[in-house]
């Protein structure tokens, strides 16, 4: 898996990323500025999580209009794979990459706690090595996670298979009470069409590691480099 | 001439930061205080000197960058550009 | 702005008549208002340290592995394999009362800033917190304000914030205390210093543009607040977290070159205390050409721009062949680059503006003429002894009333303001031990952090107050089986000029000093906020102390979460010491008596112990026992754990409530599976220890026979800050 991450200035979990990547492909993913234009070669792109442009203006807007942002169309458009985690996630809507748009959390606090996550839909590239509606841990830390689409939108979503990711209890349950950020019918995570394109608000990166409290974010990078191993 | 953006979430569009604003304002008792929006409001100076020229520029910067047309709608005002002192 | 410069304007400026006759004296004609401004922020409490250095100088600062004591942007310590620590706390109680987020926020920056200069990658921040009463209102705002300032600038620049410490008390009620601690990690042969060097060579500005911010911000943390600190608002400076996050990059990626030939952050007194300690420093001159400012704001005089406090700026000495390198890695990080002047023979600095010379001072007599006090001081009177306190409730009430009150409730509803797993090293975060507990990225090795100060014992008795702060700290560090290894000071009293304050000032350092050769555990950094008064009223002496240790393999630390089916073990001796305890604050509703004793030497013996035996793999979870005592620490494990416990009865001799509720020092509860190894392995090592009970189940049983299920001290426990907060 060739894997590269997009650093935006005011991007700060690139480093997290890369140390998720690189235990799942076996050698270091490449660091792709934002002035970048050409990602040729590249079979995952990466955006992480940080505040991209101090998250002026709106989180991820100003970063949608970089020049990195019309290499990484290109790349979508060919079929690439792209994973966005939290302001990457927030950069991909801006972008128009998914649908949607990340509101300020309901409570207007941010939010750094663990959450826990059921699996939508366990056929797809990222998703593979969990089991359909497996519940996992995962950290997260935003103040504007709290997903929103008009309702045709989030029943298109819903229709065509396209959420990735719910915030659920540890027992599996959508419930309002574990969706602390209030977003849209639970939803952490959202697919593209194809499926190739992901975005989603928690940090599985941050647990990748029996060190750091468990790892269960491990088998969406651990599924990524077996299905894009060359 | 100057633009002045005025970015709001769109009806229909949670706004809790104009609900916790409202609250606050009946805790300090202040009666009959009914919804309360939050939105943006960001001052541009713009070289061009004719108004609507500069109207249709700051409504293309608001679309491409300045709002998010899938939660926020915007609105444009124009007025001259005050040369200080 | 043409004001005239005489003895009523510079008392206007903090400069006492003595102290302005010194100035007339070394320029030997009437200052600038530039060179005024110089001089004031220069011998101001907060940037000449002029009523505590005195005291300052009996703490130890040595030790094999410093690398570096006081005297830099921060603190250096050897951590092996090549590495360094450099840490530091530093205050923004001032600015943090006017405007608590900013304040907070610029707390956290600068402290960030002091770290990264000397070549550092911040991997850590913690936060010592002291608030007032919180029933009232102003107190929860600041509260508010505090909590989202220390995480907006934090979470943004990307520096998990993994601990601290909040206290409560009156006393704060006009004056929060915001501490803010940074741990950097460079490599040990890679420290960037302060001092210039090579006339000639050239000063570069870098980070963010000049305003009018903050302007006198250090002699305003150097008064005490009166009815008029509102009208102060505007000097608040006002951070930019995404600017600083742009700055640590820019300048780690200089660092990596060998351009650099001194740096210092722009902090409080901004472009004069950065380029008068630097020139200072190396016995140098300097010249600045204040055209050459990067600059916010329009029309803005010398003296402006020599005192502004704006936020994100560096000063660096380049070597001059590389003046080029740098602009470039500025340019790409989109960051403000501009030469600003250059460094001299003449031992002054001058600095011209519009073609005029505002300021030319000699810098040899602005140090060493620097005010100097030997404050009054007076011995704070010894509390009198406490005697028999009744016990009016029980355990089962006054344990429910000390978990739900606010010095002892859950932290959680501030941490999870925090982005405290960011950088993806974070290997025990805040409330899941007794020191945060951060890996070194690439290593086995990790760091293990905390802040401490106990101020009611500070209070009640300053010496024995400032021991137990350096003893708490470094108990909480063994705890979790790291290895103590140097402290950072953030000492806050009150207006040094009463000789009760000072009083206390040098009490505080007497005990620390002791307890930090008792414990090897030296000062290696610090600061001072004096003048802590609001209409004449002190804080409580708060001598925070931010201490840090480290581990050789992360994976041999523990946590305090208790697991099922061990023995609950205390180690240390308990007499039940009651005096200035939160069981006789809470439940009987008293506030005397002295703190209880800190005995270093069975500190030491307890917890070299206690660390021998959590490398050793025979402790599953540790705790110390410490504010609420022992039943707070096993309820404390037992909520983390998500496991219960059955507690055996008091040993004979020591009523029930003074057992379970005093806080006897150098205590650790230890969760284990073989009590009986452990309790001889205590006595062979001739270390007190006692059998408390055994975990299991979801219920907490007291030696009474009462169950209190886990779900209800939870709910006392997590929902107490919430409610006060509003949700």
């Amino acid at each position: 898996m060739k894997a590269g991450i997009v650093v935006f200035p005011g991007i700060n979990r690139e480093r997290d990323m890369a140390i998720a990547l690189e235990a799942a492909a076996g050698h270091k993913p490449r660091m792709v500025w934002h002035h970048e234009t050409d990602l040729a070669g590249l079979d995952l792109v990466v955006i992480p999580g940080g505040f991209s442009y101090g998250d002026y203006l709106r989180c991820g807007a100003m970063a949608a209009q970089s020049p990195v942002m019309g290499a990484i169309r290109a790349h979508a458009a060919r079929g690439g794979h792209i994973l966005g985690v939290c302001n990457g996630f927030q950069i991909l809507t801006e972008a128009g990459l998914l649908p949607g748009a990340l509101l300020r959390n309901a409570s207007l606090r941010f939010l750094s706690m663990d959450c826990w996550l059921r699996v939508e839909r366990a056929d797809t590239d990222f998703a593979r090595h969990y089991q359909p509606g497996a519940v996992f841990r995962s950290p997260m830390a935003h103040g504007d996670g709290n997903y929103f689409a008009d309702d045709a939108t989030l029943d298109r979503l819903e229709g065509e298979g396209l959420v990735a990711f719910r915030y659920v209890t540890q027992e599996g349950a959508v419930t309002p009470e574990a969706n602390r950020n209030g977003s849209a019918r639970n939803i952490a995570g959202l697919y593209s069409p194809n499926l190739r394109v992901l975005g989603l608000m928690p940090h599985p990166e941050d647990l990748v590691d029996p060190l750091m409290g468990g790892t269960d974010g491990k088998p969406l990078f651990d599924g990524l480099a077996a299905a894009l191993a060359a | 001439m100057k633009a002045i953006v005025t970015v709001m979430l769109k009806t229909g569009v949670l706004d809790p930061q104009g609900k916790a604003i409202g609250q606050a304002l009946h805790n300090l008792g202040f009666a009959g205080v009914g919804e309360v929006r939050a939105g943006k409001l960001i001052e541009l100076e713009l070289a061009e000197t004719d108004p609507e020229a500069a109207r249709a520029q700051a409504e293309e910067m608001a679309r491409r960058l300045l709002a998010n047309l899938v939660i926020e709608s915007f609105r444009v005002e124009i007025a001259p550009l005050e040369i200080p002192g | 702005m043409a004001r005239d410069v005489n003895e009523s304007l510079a008392r206007v400026f903090g400069l006492s008549a003595e102290e302005y006759a010194r100035v007339l004296d070394i320029m030997g004609r009437t200052p600038s208002l530039t060179e005024l401004g110089v001089f004031s922020v220069m011998w101001s409490e907060h940037c000449s340290y002029k009523s505590s250095r005195v005291w300052l100088k009996l703490l130890p600062t040595t030790a094999p592995w410093v690398i570096l004591g006081p005297g830099e942007n921060a603190g250096v310590v050897d951590i092996g394999d090549g590495l360094a620590a450099i840490f530091k706390m530093e205050s923004h109680n001032h600015p943090s009362f006017i405007e608590p987020y900013q304040g907070a926020a610029t707390g956290v920056g600068g402290i960030l800033r002091d770290v990264f200069t000397m070549g550092a990658r911040p991997v850590a921040n913690l936060n010592a917190l002291r608030f007032g009463d919180p029933a009232l209102p102003r107190t929860r705002r600041t509260i508010d304000g505090v909590v989202r300032g220390i995480g907006g600038y934090g979470n943004c620049v990307g520096v998990p914030t993994v601990g601290g410490e909040i206290n409560f008390h009156p006393s704060y009620n006009g004056n929060p205390l915001v501490n803010a601690m940074t741990v950097g990690i460079a490599p040990a042969d890679r420290i960037f210093l302060s001092a210039a060097a090579g006339v000639g060579n050239p000063v570069v500005y870098v980070g963010s543009k000049t305003g009018r911010d903050g302007i006198h911000g250090a002699t305003m943390a150097s008064a005490e607040f009166g009815q008029d600190s509102e009208e102060k608002r505007p000097t608040v400076q006002v951070g930019d977290p995404f600017v600083e996050k742009l700055l640590i990059e820019a300048c780690l990626e200089l660092m990596a070159t060998d351009a650099i030939v001194a740096i210092q952050d722009m902090g409080a007194a901004g472009l004069t205390s950065s380029s008068v300690e630097m020139a200072g420093k190396g016995d140098v001159g300097i010249v600045l050409d204040l055209d050459a400012v990067p600059q916010r704001e329009t029309g803005m005089s010398a003296y402006e721009m020599m005192l502004s406090e704006s936020q994100e700026r560096m000063l660096i000495v380049l070597r001059p062949d590389r003046q080029e390198v740098a602009r470039a890695i500025f340019a790409k990080w989109e960051l403000d680059f501009a030469v600003i002047g250059h460094l001299t023979d003449t031992g002054r600095i001058v600095v011209t503006h519009r073609g005029v010379v505002e300021a030319d001072i000699p810098l040899a007599p602005l140090a060493e003429q620097a005010p100097l006090y030997h404050r009054p001081t007076v011995d704070t009177p010894q509390p009198a002894p406490l005697g028999e306190v009744a016990d009016p409730v029980g355990l089962e009430a006054a344990l429910l009333r000390l978990l739900g009150c606010p010095d002892l409730c859950s932290r959680a509803w501030v941490w999870d303001q925090y982005d405290s797993t960011v950088g993806g090293q974070t290997v025990r975060r805040p409330g899941a031990a007794d020191a945060a507990i951060v890996r070194i990225e690439g290593s086995r090795r990790a760091l293990a952090l905390t802040t401490d100060c106990t101020p009611r014992y500070c209070q009640a008795d300053p010496e024995a107050g400032g021991a137990q702060a350096v003893a708490e700290a470094w108990r909480n560090i063994t705890a979790t089986g790291a290895t103590p290894l140097a402290i950072t000071d953030n000492m806050n009293f009150g207006n040094p000029e009463k000789p009760e304050i000072m009083g206390q000032f040098a009490a505080a350092i007497r005990g620390m000093a002791a307890a930090c050769v008792a414990l090897d555990f030296p000062v290696v950094s610090g600061n001072v906020s004096l003048y802590n008064e609001t209409e004449g009223r002190p804080i409580l002496p708060t001598p925070a102390i931010g201490g840090l240790g480290v581990l050789a393999d992360a994976a041999a630390s523990v946590g305090l979460a208790l697991p099922r089916d061990c023995c609950l073990i205390v180690i240390g001796a308990t007499v039940g010491h009651l005096g200035q305890s939160l069981w006789l604050r809470e439940v009987a509703g008293r506030e005397d008596g002295p703190p209880p004793p800190v005995d270093l030497a069975a500190e030491r013996r307890n917890g070299d112990f206690v660390r021998r035996e959590i490398l050793a793999g025979r402790v599953r979870a540790c705790h110390d026992a410490s504010d609420g005592g022992l039943l707070l620490a096993v309820v404390e494990m037992a909520l983390a754990g998500d496991v219960g416990a059955g507690l055996l009865p008091a040993p004979g001799g020591v009523a029930s409530h003074a057992f379970w509720f005093g806080e006897d020092q150098g205590r650790y509860v230890l969760a284990v599976q073989d009590a009986l190894a452990m309790l001889q392995a205590a006595a062979a090592a001739g270390v007190p220890a006692l059998l408390l009970g055994v975990s299991g189940g979801k219920d907490l049983t007291l030696p009474t026979g009462d169950t209190i299920s886990l779900a209800r001290l939870r709910a006392v426990h997590e929902q107490a800050l919430p409610s006060l907060m509003g949700g």
